[in-house]
């Protein structure tokens, strides 16, 4: 995301749409996103749905959470942990980082930047 | 001899060989290599990088390299380490300092350090050459025994050794008929003694596996293509592949081109640096020969690569004589082999255990004084293995009675505190070298609390993973020592065990994870210490677990079992096993209407596979209506109970043990708890319901019923205890409800009954006198307690179903009503499955 390049957002869904504390899927063309609300922090994090381990479309079903307050996310497979900050597999040295989106909420309304 | 100290401007290393052992190499020297100033280059003659030998059979399992691979895609690159692969060293030339590859590279060395291992040696008999003779040791070769398999009835193993039985298993698990041809008396005769060697041939021929001994092979023939094999006493056997895995011979060939000394049977000469005669080049692994041997297992060779990459980054390492001790499963049987297995150097008198019930045998040699235990044998249990070798190599004194030692192992809990006697040098894991001090250190300065930490930080059983139990007990052991008393926190959100979490929440009224947090906890939570609140809450509340979704593990979460590719699987509950044609009807006419894969399960109920997210609400919906309630196969909770058809059919039954399991699947069904509970009531003391594998089962007798309390199958099965005998069916409940009741306010969390019974303090004896003779005067508040929880069952998928608000929760995309367009499905035996996963 170079800096003089405008960024585009997707409207993604309503901040309703979210558990408190818990995270959605959301389809953007052919790309799955993971939406989370760390709600208790206050804070919105966006990332791919796929967990790079087995290559399942999973992560948004997954428990969040912090360890020495970097918020993660935990993928329901095999409890392979992911932080919502860098996308830095947190448990494994061998699997791979996972996308984060640049997230915001406008009017009740969650956008995910997509490009 | 070693005045090659090495200078600190940029020098070049040059290895040859990328198995195992040349791999480790890289890593190590890299490792010590802080600055990056080595230029490494490595020249590898597979086509594939560096991958794990020893468990070359898994390559069957789903013929992918992937998962051996002991480096990810661009280790050495990111390493700045370049790899010539499929492209072998050709010539050495010792006077330029330069090594020639098949492609035509020369490259520049300063030192040079060969890494050649070894190649399987194949007799040289007629026939060796035919058509359908292999060796077993690249993933080539499984390549090529597989497409032989698939034409074949029979193979034949020639060789009885460790390799070979490692050969004769995959055969067995291509399902041929599989022969195992050894031409000395026993099986693995440099680990075994005779009766161990017995022990393992009839656990052997038990599963299958025909084992000729005293057999030498004389010659393989056919025509064009195998078709038998001939013995030098005359008899022969048909066959339609051969194996040959008749030991190893060192891949000197470049040494010797180049003038370095080899050993009048092959392997290069090296001195306890492992130099070579030229001191610029080293040599590691199956190739090296020092003091007259070749060392054939990789924690040696990765020992040697220990000591190389010490030695050329200003280190000095020697190598010493390496224990040659062994442990591994052969298809399903325990063998150990340690220090002197045969007593041969020293005089010594051995202790021996036989038990032929259970195929066991344990053999230990003590010195003649009766302090040191010289080595041993293990066959059919090796759970003593770890601490009987730690004995061995510290030389620690044994105690008066060491035939108890033998023994530790099944006592249970009580051996932990051995391994705090071990010297602070113990080698615990060999494959990498870690001692006692490196684990317990990184316990009190780093603060590792799990073995998975201890990989991460100290590399400890990251190598064949056999250290891993013993790890576990240091790390305890030294958190105990550190007062941390094994006080279990749960994580570092909850600074308390669950057992004080549970009677905090029951105390103090709370009914959610927030309200836990904020009145016990610190931070926000994590996916440890979610789901175990959401069990305890279950547990003391019996709420409604969808109410709390986002603490739930991933099947509590949607109330089905998550399944590869991201679908579900839907268990309706089926008491007791009895389900009327009605229902069956039904459950098919559901499966039909969805197309879900069907599969009776163990816990005698039908699982339905492959159902969408979405469709989940639907399907229940339907189940509902035909009379089903949730089977709570996804929950850490009461599961079935399993029954034979008992006394009403059965001629030998003393009760109705399908009336008593129908009774008891009633009364504690989705009882949640700190694990998965399992049921079982058998008519009869033939036991046809298994119910000596439960966490509860129950057996008829003739006065009444006998109670057996945790047992499990799984992983570590064990079998259940009798706990009261010839009781009625009232007790019976009583004792349940107080049993099942103290576990839930007790235990860990992901702590099975028998696991829990085996820690609790005081054992069985303490448990009958908490429930039978309420000696801690618990047993009404107890059952109490199960009364109220069970008070406030209901069908948490009849609460779904009947509201639109958490149906709504059952979608994969929030905004679309598509399903994940990646779950796809093939057939498979006429019913849909998933895609196998990556």
């Amino acid at each position: 995301m170079g800096i003089n390049k405008k960024t585009k957002w997707f409207r993604a869904c309503h901040v309703n749409d979210v558990p408190a504390n818990g995270g959605v899927c959301i389809q953007y063309q052919n790309e799955q996103i993971a939406i989370f609300h760390f709600t208790s922090r206050q804070e919105w994090y966006a990332t791919q749905n796929l967990c790079p381990h087995k290559q399942q479309m999973i992560l948004s079903r997954g428990l969040i959470g912090e360890t020495l307050s970097e918020a993660k996310v935990a993928c329901p497979y095999h409890k392979n942990t992911f932080s919502l900050i860098t996308g830095k597999c947190l448990s494994s040295s061998e699997i791979d980082v996972i996308k984060i989106y640049e997230i915001k909420i406008e009017d009740e309304f969650v956008f995910v930047a997509c490009e | 001899m070693k005045s090659n100290r090495f200078s600190p401007s940029s020098i070049k290393v040059v290895v040859i060989g990328n198995a195992m052992v040349g791999h480790k190499f890289c890593e190590k020297l890299r490792e010590r290599d802080v600055l990056n100033t080595i230029d490494i280059k490595v020249f590898g003659e597979e086509n594939h990088r560096a991958y794990d030998r020893v468990h070359l059979s898994e390559y069957f399992k789903d013929k992918s390299i992937d998962r051996l691979y002991l480096s990810k895609t661009g280790w050495y690159e990111s390493k700045n380490i370049q790899i010539y692969l499929d492209n072998p060293v050709v010539e050495i030339d010792r006077f330029k300092k330069n090594v020639i590859s098949k492609s035509g590279e020369v490259c520049p060395y300063d030192y040079l350090v060969l890494a050649t291992g070894s190649s399987p040696f194949l007799p040289p008999i007629t026939g060796n050459d035919l058509f359908g003779v292999f060796v077993y040791r690249t993933v080539d070769d499984l390549e090529m025994i597989l497409g032989r398999a698939y034409k074949s009835k029979k193979a034949a193993v020639i060789g009885g050794g460790l390799l070979g039985l490692e050969a004769a298993k995959a055969m067995l698990d291509l399902r041929l008929e599989t022969h195992v041809i050894e031409h000395s008396p026993r099986l693995m005769p440099r680990q075994l003694d005779e009766t161990g060697a017995t022990f393992l041939r009839n656990k052997l021929e038990h599963l299958g596996i025909k084992i000729h001994l005293n057999k030498t092979t004389s010659a393989i023939r056919g025509n064009e293509r195998v078709e038998w094999v001939e013995f030098a006493d005359n008899t022969q056997l048909d066959t339609d592949m051969v194996v040959v895995s008749a030991g190893i011979r060192p891949r000197d060939e470049l040494a010797r081109q180049c003038g370095l000394r080899t050993g009048p049977r092959g392997g290069v000469i090296v001195n306890e640096y492992l130099q070579t005669s030229d001191p610029f080049i080293y040599a590691i692994g199956e190739c090296a020969l020092y003091e007259g041997m070749i060392y054939g297992l990789v924690a040696p060779g990765y020992n040697m690569a220990e000591v190389v990459a010490s030695n050329l980054t200003g280190g000095d390492k020697i190598f010493t004589a390496f224990d040659m001790s062994t442990k591994l499963k052969l298809i399903g049987v325990d063998v150990a082999s340690f220090g002197d297995p045969f007593g041969m150097n020293t005089a010594h008198s051995p202790i021996i255990f036989e038990d032929r019930m259970r195929d066991i045998y344990k053999r230990i040699n003590i010195s003649e004084d009766g302090k040191k235990l010289l080595g041993g044998i293990l066959v059919g249990d090796t759970h003593s293995y770890n601490m009987l070798l730690q004995t061995c190599l510290n030389e620690l004194s044994l105690p008066p009675h060491p035939e108890n030692i033998l023994f530790q192992s099944e006592e249970g809990s009580k051996n932990e505190s051995g391994v705090m006697a071990l010297p602070d040098a113990a080698l615990i894991c060999s494959c990498e070298s870690i001692s006692k001090k490196t684990i317990c250190d990184a316990v009190i300065a780093q603060g590792i609390a799990d073995a998975e930490g201890m990989k991460k930080c100290t590399k400890a059983g990251t190598g064949c993973g056999g250290c891993i139990p013993m790890v576990k007990d240091l790390i305890n052991e030294t958190l105990k020592l550190q007062g941390k008393m094994i006080k279990q926190i749960i994580c570092e959100h909850f600074a308390y065990s669950r057992q004080q979490l549970y009677d905090l929440i029951k105390i103090n009224g709370i009914k959610t994870f927030e309200a836990a947090l904020e009145s016990f906890g610190t931070g926000f939570g994590c996916e440890i210490c979610k789901p175990v609140i959401a069990s305890i809450l279950a547990s003391a509340w019996n709420d409604l677990i969808i109410k709390h979704a986002t603490i739930q593990d991933t099947n509590d979460r949607y109330l089905a079992n998550i399944q590869k590719g991201g679908s579900y699987s839907v268990v309706p509950r089926i008491p007791g096993g009895e389900i009327t044609p009605d229902k069956l009807i039904a459950i098919g006419e559901i499966a039909k209407k969805y197309n879900l894969y069907c599969k009776i399960t163990g816990g005698q109920r039908i699982d339905l596979f492959g159902a969408m997210i979405h469709q989940l609400p639907e399907i229940w919906e339907e189940l509902i209506a035909a009379g089903f309630e949730s089977g709570h196969a996804y929950g850490k909770a009461v599961r079935t109970v399993k029954s034979c058809v008992g006394s009403t059919w059965c001629r030998y039954g003393l009760h109705d043990s399908v009336g008593f399991a129908i009774e008891l699947e009633e009364r504690y069904k989705g009882l949640r708890a700190p694990h998965k509970i399992k049921m079982a009531v058998s008519g009869c003391v033939r036991e046809c319901a298994e119910a000596q594998s439960k966490d509860v089962g129950v057996i008829a007798t003739e006065k009444g019923w006998n109670l057996f309390i945790c047992g499990n199958g799984g992983a570590k099965p064990q079998h259940a205890v009798l706990f009261a005998s010839d009781i009625d069916k009232e007790t019976v409940v009583h004792y349940i409800d107080r049993l099942l009741m103290f576990y839930i306010k007790t235990a860990e969390p992901l702590t099975r009954t028998s696991t829990w019974l085996n820690k609790l303090e005081g054992g069985l004896d303490y448990l009958k006198d908490v429930i039978i003779h309420n000696t801690l005067g618990i047993c009404v508040q107890l059952e109490q307690e199960m009364q109220e929880t069970l008070s406030q069952y209901y069908c948490e998928w009849k609460a779904v179903v009947e509201s639109p608000q958490l149906r709504k929760q059952f979608t994969h995309f929030v905004n679309s009503n598509e399903p994940d367009p990646t779950i796809s499905f093939e057939e498979k035996r006429k019913q849909k499955n998933p895609v196998a996963w990556v």
